[in-house]
């Protein structure tokens, strides 16, 4: 634009020209190559804990390094159970298998028993938040039941099964079913009654009022329900496997115990809590992916 | 003696919660013809929900009977679609599959897939929220939901149209933009519309007849004003109009002077 030489002689009043100078701006000269802002956040997620955990390791190894202690310290924990970690898929003899093997068996209960509590769970829920009657006449008994310790429901369910697979499969049903129940039923009740005049005027079926209205209402409570059991059912297969024996992590406890593998104990109570960590993580991975749309507005 | 479109013969509503019984509606009695547009206004607590509630059959009256088209209203039904007052769409679909919802039950025989799919985008079209159809209903506004759920109703082709205080919950510059689409809609597809209001300029600015109801317990119909207003209207052209103004001055002075609404304690 400055190339436009101005026109005096022009009749049309003279324009100002100015030419337009872009300012520079200054750069900032970080001290160094910044890191990606992911990898900050995930650093900033992840450096406390493993903090928290070195002075937690670092506190159990002062208190228990005296040769006497009945714990053992971390290192020794390590230096003893250093087989059973680089050989978690050991195949051996009877009881004799590698830790994922033990953990594996154990899941497979949990899966199995977990699955029927959840639909049984979800079905009588459905039909207790429904139905007044039943709600008057199951409520109690359910109230009642839930508060059995698993562990009791073992006895009863070795001498109807006569086996003990199937009963630990039972105790996990027996523990998970109730938190599911009960939470169903509340968030079948607290459908609103907007979405049941919706329903209504659409004369909607009862089986369409069920899978178009009933489950994604009362989702975000069911998932709550299905939560808690699963962590219910977690804490119940080691006790129950104690008991019953064979391959699982309750079991592979319990036999270190009998032969004094006070590290091989230890060992396997990480490799409980992480998983019932991963299991509860799952169940609340499922739940944001089913309802995240569900919160009403 | 030859029914109308739809009549309402001597309601009567009586609520009991325990060894308590209020009787809310008095003796209501209505008849609205084909592609009338009536408007229901009241003050707070008159019943006039509860009246909406009982022509869509959501409610039963205690006596008195409802008639469509000659025939008994015992339940609900698409034939009598309601727009809710908190527009009531399922948050876990999006707005196209919350219209298309309707569409697959009312017309599971009658059209072919294909079909239902127009008539749902033709229905979004109609409220001009095609643009929206892939969202949820909590990703849009009030207003918008509104127009959805509108949209809804439409969609299953009610013999009669309920809208109970649908504009209710939203600014007035909305309102007034969504008064003018339902203007716009009742023009082109001549619905018959029950529409329940407390905005004096709402009912007179869409309705025929304005049917006046006394404050509840024991609330009746008051008065029935008719709104001699030539069709389309415009906003702009009746703040200045005398037929406008004087319906204007007769709600009001129904409302406010005749019927003021006593605080009950």
């Amino acid at each position: 634009m400055t190339a436009n030489p101005i026109r005096l002689t022009s009749t049309e009043p003279v324009k100002p020209q100015a030419e337009i100078v872009p300012l520079t701006v200054a750069k900032r000269n970080p001290a160094g190559p910044a890191l990606p802002k992911w990898l900050t956040t995930a650093i900033s997620h992840v450096i406390p804990p493993l903090v928290m955990l070195a002075f937690l390791l670092i506190f159990w190894e002062i208190i228990c390094s005296s040769p006497t202690a009945s714990v053992p310290p971390p290192s020794r924990v390590v230096s003893e159970t250093w087989e059973l970690i680089i050989h978690p898929f050991y195949v051996g003899q009877g009881v004799d298998q590698g830790l994922f093997w033990h953990v594996l068996a154990s899941l497979k209960r949990v899966a199995l028993g977990y699955c029927l509590a959840a639909i049984a769970g979800i079905a009588l829920g459905a039909l207790v938040g429904q139905s007044e009657w039943a709600m008057r006449g199951l409520d109690p008994i359910f109230q009642v039941l839930r508060t059995v310790p698993p562990l009791a429901w073992l006895p009863l369910s070795l001498a109807a099964f006569k086996d003990g697979n199937p009963s630990a499969i039972f105790v996990i049903f027996i523990t998970a079913i109730w938190p599911i129940i009960i939470n169903t039923a509340v968030g079948i009740r607290n459908i609103p009654q907007d979405y049941q005049n919706v329903a209504k005027v659409l004369r909607l079926n009862q089986f369409e009022y069920f899978t178009k209205i009933m489950i994604p209402a009362a989702a975000p409570y069911i998932f709550t329900g299905l939560r808690i059991g699963i962590g219910l059912s977690w804490l119940a297969i080691v006790a129950a496997e104690m008991l019953i024996g064979g391959v699982g992590i309750g079991f592979f406890i319990w036999d270190a115990w009998n032969s004094s593998r006070i590290s091989d104990i230890i060992l396997a109570l990480i490799y409980v809590g992480v998983v019932g960590y991963l299991l509860d993580r799952l169940i609340a991975f499922i739940a944001k992916a089913v309802t995240r749309n569900t919160a009403s507005s | 003696m030859a029914k109308s479109y739809l009549s309402l013969e001597q309601i009567d509503m009586v609520f009991s919660r325990g060894g308590a019984t209020t009787q809310v509606l008095n003796q209501v009695s209505l008849n609205v013809e084909k592609n009338e547009f009536i408007s229901i206004i009241g003050h707070s607590g008159c019943g006039k929900s509860t009246l909406l509630n009982i022509v869509a059959g959501l409610t039963q009256a205690t006596r008195g009977v409802v008639f469509l088209e000659g025939n008994v209203v015992d339940k609900p039904g698409p034939d009598r679609a309601v727009v809710f007052q908190n527009h009531s769409l399922l948050p876990w679909l999006t707005t196209y599959e919350n219209v298309k919802l309707a569409v697959d039950k009312v017309f599971s025989s009658t059209k072919s897939r294909a079909e239902r799919h127009e008539w749902t985008m033709r229905n979004l079209e109609l409220v001009q929220m095609t643009h929206a159809k892939d969202k949820r209903p909590s990703e849009i506004s009030g207003g918008m939901k509104q127009r959805v759920g509108i949209a809804r109703a439409l969609a299953m082709e009610p013999k009669v149209l309920l809208l109970d205080e649908p504009f209710g919950a939203l600014d007035a510059l909305t309102r007034a933009h969504l008064q003018d689409q339902v203007m716009q809609i009742h023009a082109e597809l001549a619905n018959t519309v029950l529409m329940i209001t407390h905005d004096v300029d709402e009912a007179v600015l869409l309705s025929d007849r304005i049917v006046m109801m006394t404050n509840g317990p024991l609330a009746k119909i008051g008065e029935i004003l008719d709104v001699p207003l030539e069709r389309p209207r415009r906003r702009i052209d009746l703040a200045t109009d005398a037929t406008y103004t004087r319906c204007r001055s007769a709600v009001m002075k129904f409302l406010y002077e005749r019927h003021r609404l006593v605080e009950a304690a």
